[in-house]
This record gives C-alpha cells, sequence and structure tokens, in this order.
C-alpha cells in the first residue's frame, strides 16, 4: 500500500535561519516532511516550535530577514495536460512561484478569518480575484464559479454573500469564505495554519466536518497545523510533533495517540485536560520552550524533560526508527538506553483510550 | 476544596440585564435575565460560545457597565447601583479581574514590581516603602515567579510569566473573588495546564472564589465545582461538573458537549455531531422557568420542555 502512494511534497532536510537584531534565530533544523497525494498530515507543537514557518517556506512567503535556507523542499504537480513536474521550491524566485505555486497549486487557510480577508472588498470580488488572475478567466464565470464555491463550503443564499463584505458576516462565515477562497484555484495542497483556533467549540467542529468532506471529495492533500490533540484526532492520518524547529516523533495518528514515545509527546498528551478523569493536578511540562536566538549542544527539549539522561545534553537524538511508519528523536529509544516507561497517569489514560476505541470498534 | 454550600454566597445574581442601547431603534440585549450564586471558595464556571453574554457578566459584576436591571449582592452588599464610598472601596478591592491577553493588559512602560502594586498604592494600604516592596515579592513567589524579576519590563516576561503577573496583580488586594474573562485561551496547552494548576493551589492556599469565563469545556470541567451554561444572554443550565458533563438535559448542553474534540482518534473520527439550531429548534429561552433536575441541577425550559427532555 505504501508504495502506491504518490508523494507530492517531500521536505528534506530543511534548515531556516532569520536575520533578527539580536542574532540569528534558528527556526527550522533539519525538518523532513512527507505528504502523499489525498491525505491529512497535522504538524502539532507549541507556539514557536516552527509549524507556520516550516508551511510558509513551502508557500515560498517566508519574511525578507531570512539569511539561510538549506534543504530542498521538492514538489510534484500535474500541468493540466496531465504532466507532471517535480520542482524544489527553494530555488525558484519569488516570481515564478507566485505564477505557479501560490493559490493555483498550494493554497493557505489561516488562522484569524477577520485579518485574512479584505474589509474593503466584497466576498465576490476575493474569490473571484484569484481565479482571474491565475487562469484568465472571463468575469462572468468566475462569478459563477464563486457562487457554486459558496454552495460548496454550506454558505446560506450564496448569491446575496457574493455582495457582502466581510464585517458582515460572523467567525465562522468568514471561516467558510476564507476556504472558499483557497479551494478556488482547484489546487492540489491545502494548508490549513489554526483555522478553528479563533473559533468556538460549536463552530470549529462544523468548519473541522467541512474541511474533511471537501479533502474527500477533492481528493486534496492537506496539511494540517494545530496544537490542539483533539482536532488532530479528528482530521490527520498522520502526526508530525514538532518542538524547537524539529520534528521530535512522527508517526501515524494511531501511533502517536496510543503508542507515544517520545516525553514530550508524553507531555503534551498528559497537559490535556481529560473529560473523563477527575484528576486533582493537571500534568503539565515544567519550563516553557526555548528561546532558539542559543544553539544548545544535544537535544533542546532536555532542560525541560523529567526522562533526560546525561547524553542528551551533549549530542542530539537521531530519529530512532520504531515501526516503518513511527518514527522519535530520543535518546531512550537506544538500545543502551535504560528502560523508561512513560507517566503512570498517561499509561492508565491510553488503557481507557484503547479500551474505548476497542469498544467503538465493535458497535459498528 | 470540598465547598459548603450551606453558609451564605459570596456573590449573588438575581435577574441581571444588561442591555446596550445602539440607536434609536436598536438595543443590544447582551444578557437576559441571569441568576446565579457563588460561595466562598468555589469556582463557578461561565461557558458559551462568543456572543452568548459571558465577559459582559463579569464585567457588570465588576461594574464596568451599570447593569439596566437586576440585583447583584456581594457580601450582602448591592452592588449593581449607585455605591456609598464604603461599598465601592470594597468592591474594588475584594473583587479583582484577570484579562484574557496578558500582553494587552500589562502596561508596557512600567515595570512588573509596579504593575503589580499599584493597587496597594492607590489604596494606601501599605505604610512604607519596604513593606511595600516585600509585599510584591512575596505575591512574586507565591505565583512562581523570580522576586529578582520585580524591575523586568512586561515584554521581557513569556505569555505565561506574563499570565502569572496579571494572577499576581489580582491577588495583591487578596480578593474574596478573581473574575478570569478567558484567561488561558491566549496560552499554549503545556502553559496552559501551569496557569491552571496555579490558580488551583493559590485557591486552596487562600479560599478566594473564582467566576471562571471560558469558552474551553474541557479546562472548565477540570477546575470549576459548578457550571453554568450560557446561549444567547440566557442562562440555560446550571448544575454541579459532573452533573453538567454526565447528565446534561438541554439540547443546547448536548450539542455544545458534543463538540468537543476528543483525543482518541478511533472514536473521533466516527463521531457525530449533535446539531443545534435555535431558529429551527422551536424553543423560545424568554418562556422558560428554572426546573429543578436533581442536587444543585437546573434547566431553564417551559413545562413542556422538561417533560420532553427527561
Amino acid at each position: 500500500m505504501a508504495e502506491e502512494k504518490e508523494t507530492i511534497l517531500r521536505i528534506r532536510d530543511l534548515h531556516i535561519t532569520f536575520c533578527s537584531l539580536d542574532g540569528s534565530i534558528h527556526a527550522i533544523q533539519g525538518v523532513d516532511l512527507d505528504l502523499a497525494k489525498g491525505e491529512t498530515v497535522a504538524l502539532v507543537g507549541e507556539s514557536g516550535s516552527g509549524k507556520s514557518v516550516t508551511m510558509k517556506a513551502v508557500m515560498g512567503i517566508l519574511a525578507n530577514n531570512v539569511s539561510a535556507g538549506k534543504g530542498t523542499i521538492e514538489f510534484r504537480y500535474h500541468h493540466e495536460d496531465g504532466r507532471t513536474e517535480t520542482v524544489d521550491i527553494l530555488k525558484q524566485d519569488k516570481k515564478w512561484i507566485r505564477r505557479n505555486i501560490n493559490g493555483k497549486r498550494i493554497a493557505m487557510v489561516f488562522q484569524d478569518p477577520m485579518t485574512s480577508l479584505d474589509p474593503t472588498m466584497s466576498i465576490g470580488k476575493q474569490i473571484m480575484e484569484g481565479m482571474i488572475w491565475h487562469f484568465k478567466i472571463p468575469k462572468q464565470e468566475a462569478w459563477n464559479r464563486a457562487v457554486e464555491l459558496l454552495k460548496e463550503v454550506e454558505m446560506e443564499e450564496p448569491r446575496k454573500r457574493m455582495k457582502q463584505y466581510p464585517h458582515q458576516l460572523s467567525g465562522g462565515q468568514r471561516q467558510r469564505v476564507v476556504i472558499a477562497i483557497a479551494l478556488a484555484c482547484n489546487p492540489e495542497i491545502l494548508i490549513c495554519d489554526e483555522p478553528t483556533t479563533a473559533l468556538d467549540v460549536t463552530i470549529q467542529a462544523k468548519i473541522i466536518e467541512l474541511i474533511k468532506r471537501i479533502q474527500k471529495e477533492r481528493q486534496l492533500s492537506v496539511v494540517y497545523i494545530t496544537h490542539d490533540f483533539g482536532v488532530v484526532a479528528k482530521i490527520a492520518d498522520y502526526v508530525n510533533v514538532m518542538y524547537a524547529g524539529k520534528i521530535v516523533e512522527k508517526g501515524t495518528t494511531d501511533e502517536i495517540f496510543y503508542d507515544p514515545r517520545h516525553p514530550y509527546t508524553w507531555g503534551l498528551l498528559s497537559a490535556m485536560p481529560d473529560l473523563d478523569a477527575r484528576e486533582e493536578r493537571l500534568s503539565t511540562i515544567p519550563g516553557s520552550p526555548p528561546n532558539l536566538l542559543y544553539e544548545r549542544a544535544g537535544d533542546a527539549f532536555a532542560p525541560r524533560n523529567p526522562y533526560a539522561l546525561v547524553v542528551d545534553d551533549k549530542v542530539k537524538p537521531p530519529m530512532f526508527r520504531i515501526t516503518d511508519t513511527h518514527f522519535a528523536a530520543t535518546w531512550l529509544l537506544d538500545p543502551r538506553a535504560p528502560k523508561v516507561e512513560m507517566p503512570k497517569q498517561l499509561r492508565l489514560r491510553l488503557n481507557r483510550m484503547k479500551k474505548e476505541a476497542e469498544e467503538h470498534a465493535g458497535k459498528l | 476544596m470540598p465547598v459548603n454550600y450551606n453558609q451564605p454566597p459570596l456573590l449573588k445574581v438575581e435577574g441581571l440585564r444588561q442591555y446596550f442601547r445602539v440607536c434609536a431603534s436598536c438595543t443590544v440585549k447582551a444578557v437576559e435575565d441571569v441568576s446565579f450564586e457563588i460561595y466562598p471558595g468555589e469556582t463557578y464556571g461561565l461557558v458559551g460560545e462568543s456572543g452568548s453574554g459571558k465577559s459582559t457578566i463579569g464585567r457588570s459584576i465588576i461594574r464596568l457597565y451599570t447593569p439596566t436591571d437586576g440585583r447583584i449582592c456581594f457580601h450582602g452588599m448591592d452592588i449593581s447601583r449607585r455605591m456609598n464610598p464604603d461599598t465601592k472601596t470594597s468592591l474594588h478591592t475584594q473583587i479583582q479581574m484577570i484579562f484574557q491577553d496578558p500582553k494587552a493588559s500589562l502596561n508596557p512602560r512600567k515595570i512588573a514590581g509596579d504593575i503589580i502594586g499599584e493597587g496597594l498604592d492607590i489604596h494606601h494600604s501599605c505604610k512604607s516603602r519596604a513593606e511595600r516592596d516585600a509585599k510584591v515579592k512575596e505575591i512574586f513567589v507565591k505565583v512562581g515567579l523570580a522576586p529578582e524579576h520585580v524591575s523586568r519590563y512586561p515584554h521581557e516576561f513569556s505569555g505565561g510569566q506574563q499570565q502569572r503577573l496579571c494572577i499576581a496583580r489580582a491577588l495583591i488586594m487578596n480578593p474574596k473573588l478573581i473574575i478570569a474573562d478567558e484567561c488561558t485561551s491566549a496560552l499554549d496547552v503545556s502553559i496552559q495546564a501551569q496557569v491552571v494548576n496555579l490558580m488551583k493551589d493559590i485557591q486552596e492556599e487562600t479560599g478566594t472564589a473564582y467566576l471562571f469565563i471560558t469558552h474551553n469545556l474541557s479546562i472548565v470541567k477540570y477546575i470549576s465545582h459548578r457550571i453554568g451554561v450560557l446561549h444567547l444572554g440566557y442562562l440555560l443550565e446550571t448544575g454541579t461538573a459532573e452533573e453538567i458533563f454526565g447528565h446534561p438535559i438541554h439540547p443546547y448542553t448536548k450539542s455544545l458537549l458534543s463538540a468537543i474534540p476528543v483525543p482518541n482518534p478511533a472514536v473521533e473520527k466516527n463521531r457525530i455531531l449533535e446539531c443545534y439550531n435555535y431558529k429551527t429548534s422551536g424553543i423560545d429561552y424568554s418562556k422558560g422557568s428554572y426546573h429543578l433536575v436533581e442536587g444543585m441541577h437546573y434547566v431553564k425550559c417551559t413545562d413542556d420542555e422538561f417533560y420532553k427532555w427527561n
């Protein structure tokens, strides 16, 4: 099965460094990522871990103070006549990316729908803008397509909405419009950068259902950036956990949720309040994320890691293979390392989750 | 910490209405006939979607707004109308607020020590400079910040530390009630857990009550003793956390609970959401009255609806 999948985005050893007044910030330090057609990959991590920067590099919309970008971002796309072509996005100039990638083949949905829409343009105009620019189609045709798109994202009265302005819509409706704009040019990859963080739970659930439905219908590949593991469980096929500019654990959703190996993933999973257990205290990850201005020898997570070994302070851990799809960067997986169990509280919770999952499977 | 529900309530809100007149023909009815009580040492969670009026209630209690109708009693004092100076002072010292965005609510041009000590200065609670500084440092330690950092500016702290500063600022007046308005929603998951634990520790130590306003249902279940569910300005359902989460009655509460994403992929991928639309549901909130389900669990509905849902 794994061989049949067509990888359309392959990131290898990506390094990105920003220049700032205080010195250079190593925002991304060697990220590998694969995205296959029709799949959803989630990037999870705290703020400042480099999730958004990675995806902005894919879109070619990084800030101007990038001093060094190393590695490759290979994107394989289809021409209209069916030919496929592979390009390295990092090596292309801005103009080429603007014409061939942005919006046309890779589209992005941002966190805050209020700031990503233009308040002075009507909804219709904003949806049509990309189609007219990329495909040079007549205005009337673009209008019809835009109405279709609004129907697809389940907006009521699409014809009326076309003439309205962003401030006349609610937060959830605005996010639907942003998704419609992203879909306008029929992209191959949809990048969702925390699209539901600014929304309520009820609306968040509806938007996620919408993204899932559209992905299935259009066979889109989706990269979903979030810090909410609940959302990940709902939407993702593969999960990448990021910390301090690196992917520390990656695997299928089931592997990450039922068999996490990295102490950081343990911490993130146990920091979520559990709806079923009445615990006295939430378990936390002590300290706060590291400042990437200062380079550290060894594992970046070591100062916050209660299971850190001596070697963690000296040598960066490599990616250890657990299964064909499951990898984690922690010295705990080294055969020489002492046997360390995950926290008891989390172990109990995972057991309960597995049981629930089995019961659920039995019901179906 | 168990709460003693037999003692008189610390804060009693009765029939609170808060209207905002936009123009001659349009009045926004943000809060409609809301009543609840908070007991000493209790955490009361207010949940609801945006626009449900949960923040407005918090702001009316601390009198950032003047309530249109209803009574708010704090410690037996009526604080919903014009107050005498004594009542005013006790309102200003004994109820404190923590806001959503720590960055925006800290004065960027003041050092941390002065931000925290501002309340002490205004109310002249300390006799000497040394006493004030000692008090500020003591609070710093209590919220888990290093006392050497009193001379830092807010931007030199991380997001979680800034929220700790806001908590310290609220705590320094020794309040009986802290209104926490979405105080964890701007924070990361791991930092959020730290702040919530800190708030629980402080409650254990000082016995303050919290009015915890949030839209994050999983946090509210964890921190609150009792929960109130708001929608469109109406308090639809209230009860202990176990009652609300274990046995929700109102269809809106049910839909709200079903929308929480569960971190369990096998279950979550196939779960079906409960939909709720006020317009098509045929429920008129204004007709309902409070019905007792059991214990402290009340639902606002008409008699017919109560039988139907139960």
